[in-house]
């Protein structure tokens, strides 16, 4: 775009903005800086955030992957360079552990009318962040290839593994599954989503020892290796995003995925014929005999900083509470399973809602829980790969564990 | 020159490497002493969208902050990060050794250690891409030298291809190519007839790719400097030879290198600082699982959702050691040519 024609389109948007925004966020003045992840619910909502920019209200927003390495020292300067941050049930605790956010109740009782209570999220009493939607990885599955196998829905880890094998020897598919298992964050998600399914604890209580070393743990380790059999043989390749490809060209007939990707699956675009309309989601498969679906649920919610000013605080917590407001939800429905006042889950937010009702645990916030999904992603990767026994696999993630936890200073 | 109008000129730069060089590098040896305070922790209530209430632990943010402000480098830990399981892991290795294992095992427990999987496909990229990239610059410097004036411009331009791509975007594109759709990976499995053949399967495939691309990436740098040498080669001693009778291999052999010797020495001296910090490739080629290297080391304990300072600190001092023992021959050799034309 011209940079002449730039300025006046802008200019314009600012005009039109400003007019409609005064009067629905109510800010008078202020600064709104806002650092958030990158994904479609994401951009939507500080899309909407920005419409309470006015002219004495300026309000930015840099949406990138890389915000977990951007928070911790964007936040500590004084003042921060970002006023709100958007974090997830892990990213949260890294500022936790700093103290670079503050508590929001003072705040929420001034503008937070609109805001249920599930929404909260608390520490020690106080409301350190506002959770707008929940996330989670569930089951995916082409209830066609399912029906001209003569199988029933699976339910469980054992039921999928007994599925693929009949898919395969009817030769339907000669790699029907599919999980994303890439060395690196993935693969540590995978293990922490099955993990969780167990019903065990990763660490010891009340301290910081881990306890992954027993028979649910290498009973985990037992599933995922036994899925990488009926998975293509570039497995360790894919990623969250480039399963759903795989999926969409009509390669795989069962996987976990990501509830947050459910919706690009379900458009009408890039998925080959027959994909989308035979697309049945629901909650993760159980494990280990157990009956909690085998994923973690996740929250993704806005946080304030603390090194900024009264003014700039206020300000930034009333252009989030209207990036999250019905309006937003409404208009973005597909987007994300919301936890908006008067959200109602469309299709593609079944398998989270799925999950949620049928118990599913949330991903851990102990402020060690990132060292330990650093260690899964790192030392699991042969034990995927095949090159390495589970006991082995085991014995390196404590290993690389205690050797970070202590430099941490957690583990003495 | 005279030395004040030397030491003026170069003042600038000086000034701008000891800012930007000397200075971070002494930041990272400081870091790497050091670790985290002990964390102070109190058990508090936390309650989430999901699950409800649980009773966890949690920092306690002042009391970690006051334990900072006394020393705010964190506590001491002298050489204790360069030796625990991360980095030279040296009392696993000893437990390795004196153990009844036979040599495999022995051999596959060491290569488990994540700082010995690293240092062993760092060194083998390395000595495996250094002289094949040199060679093939060799072959292409000698072949373009040999082409008509007209040609030589667009063909010098496709050679340097490689270079200028960006590295991760380079890998990335071979990477895509060797993926079972891509042309190259097709190609392959329609070579040997084998359906599920893929590159990114298995470690020796994933290894031998990687390699592949480094001496494709690094070629064209050596390609340039020995094209740029062969311009100096006397015509007059390749002119004799020629009427000795000496054939053209003779010519390069007893002419040529024997010329660009010199220039091959600091071209090595390059590629193996160049190469021993390989890492756009294990990202581009997501080779996590089959090949690390120690830049990947670095790269991954300051990107997880839990960044380590001093780990990092420690692989990078460890990484800057393995360069200078790297170099360390040609170094010296160097010197020895400096003192002998001295004499």
């Amino acid at each position: 775009m011209k940079p002449i024609l730039m300025l006046a389109v802008s200019t314009i948007a600012l005009a039109l903005g400003a007019g409609a925004a005064y009067a629905e966020c109510g800010i008078e003045a202020g600064s709104v800086r806002i650092l958030s992840n990158d994904f479609e619910a994401l951009r939507a909502i500080n899309a909407a955030a920005q419409e309470c920019a006015s002219g004495t209200v300026t309000v930015t927003a840099n949406a990138t992957t890389e915000h977990k390495n951007l928070q911790v020292p964007a936040l500590s300067i004084n003042p921060a360079e970002y006023t709100v941050a958007v974090v997830a049930n892990n990213s949260i605790v890294p500022l936790l552990n700093d103290d670079l956010i503050r508590p929001l109740d003072d705040l929420i009782a001034q503008y937070g009318q609109a805001l249920q209570p599930s929404q909260l999220v608390k520490i020690d009493g106080n409301t350190m962040a506002i959770a707008f939607m929940g996330n989670g990885q569930h089951l995916f599955y082409r209830k066609d290839i399912l029906e001209e196998a003569g199988i029933e829905p699976p339910k469980s880890y054992d039921d999928i593994l007994a599925a693929a094998q009949i898919i395969r020897d009817k030769g339907l598919l000669e790699h029907p599954l599919g999980a994303s298992v890439k060395p690196g964050w993935d693969l540590a998600a995978e293990f922490v989503n099955d993990y969780l399914g167990t019903g065990a604890e990763f660490f010891a209580p009340g301290s910081a020892e881990l306890a992954i070393d027993n028979p649910e743990g290498r009973k985990v380790l037992e599933v995922m290796r036994a899925m990488t059999a009926f998975m293509d043989p570039d497995y360790l390749t894919y990623s969250a995003d480039e399963l759903i490809k795989e999926y969409e060209a009509g390669n795989i007939a069962i996987m976990v995925a990501w509830g947050s990707l459910a919706g690009a699956v379900l458009d009408d675009q890039g998925a080959a014929e027959g994909v989308v309309e035979n697309t049945v989601l629901t909650a993760a498969p159980t494990i280990n005999g157990g009956t909690i679906p085998a994923a973690a649920l996740w929250w993704d919610g806005f946080t304030i900083a603390k090194n900024i000013t009264d003014e700039d605080a206020a300000a930034s917590f009333q252009a989030m509470v209207h990036g999250i407001s019905p309006d937003m939800m409404n208009a973005n429905k597909e987007a994300a399973t919301w936890l908006i006042q008067g959200y109602e889950p469309g299709p593609a937010a079944i398998g989270v809602v799925d999950n949620a009702n049928g118990g599913a645990r949330p991903y851990p916030m102990q402020p060690y829980m990132g060292l330990l999904h650093t260690a899964l992603s790192t030392e699991l990767a042969e034990f995927i790969a095949g090159s390495e026994d589970a006991e082995q696999a085991l014995a390196d993630v404590k290993a690389a564990y205690d050797t970070a936890a202590k430099e941490a200073g957690f583990l003495q | 020159m005279p030395n004040k109008t030397f030491f003026a000129f170069i003042l600038p730069s000086l000034i701008a490497m000891v800012l930007f060089i000397a200075l971070p590098i002494v930041s990272v040896v400081v870091q790497s002493l050091y670790v985290a305070h002990e964390r102070v922790m109190v058990q508090v209530e936390n309650c989430q969208p999901f699950g409800g209430c649980s009773t966890e632990l949690r920092v306690d943010a002042a009391a970690t902050a006051e334990l900072q402000r006394e020393q705010p480098l964190g506590r001491f830990n002298g050489l204790g990060t360069y030796f625990n399981r991360a980095h030279l892991a040296t009392d696993e290795l000893g437990a390795i050794l004196s153990s009844d294992r036979s040599f495999d095992q022995k051999v596959a427990q060491i290569f488990n250690l994540p700082f010995y999987k690293a240092l062993i496909f760092t060194l083998v990229y390395c000595f495996v891409v250094t002289p094949l990239a040199m060679a093939l610059g060799f072959a292409i410097a000698l072949a373009v030298n040999a082409l008509p004036k007209v040609t030589k411009g667009p063909i010098i331009f496709f050679s340097l291809l490689p270079m200028i791509i960006t590295p991760l975007i380079g890998s990335l594109i071979l990477y895509w190519m060797l993926s079972p759709n891509g042309i190259l990976g097709a190609t392959i499995q329609h070579i040997f007839n084998d359906p599920t053949l893929s590159l990114r399967a298995s470690p020796v495939l994933t290894w031998t790719a990687l390699l592949v691309y480094g001496v494709w990436t690094n070629g064209p740098f050596s390609f340039v400097v020995f094209y740029a040498g062969l311009q100096t080669v006397p015509a007059d001693t390749l002119e004799s030879a020629m009427i000795d009778g000496a054939s053209r291999w003779e010519r390069i052999r007893y002419v040529i290198i024997p010329h660009l010797a010199p220039l091959a020495t600091f071209v090595a001296l390059v590629q193996l600082m160049d190469n021993f910090r390989v890492f756009e490739p294990i990202v581009g080629f997501s080779a996590e699982a089959n090949a690390t290297s120690l830049s990947y080391l670095i790269y991954n304990d300051l990107s997880g959702d839990a960044q380590q300072f001093g780990s990092a600190g420690a692989t990078s001092v460890i990484t800057i050691i393995g360069v200078v023992i790297l170099l360390m021959p040609v170094l010296i050799r160097t010197w020895r040519e400096f003192k002998l034309k001295a004499v």
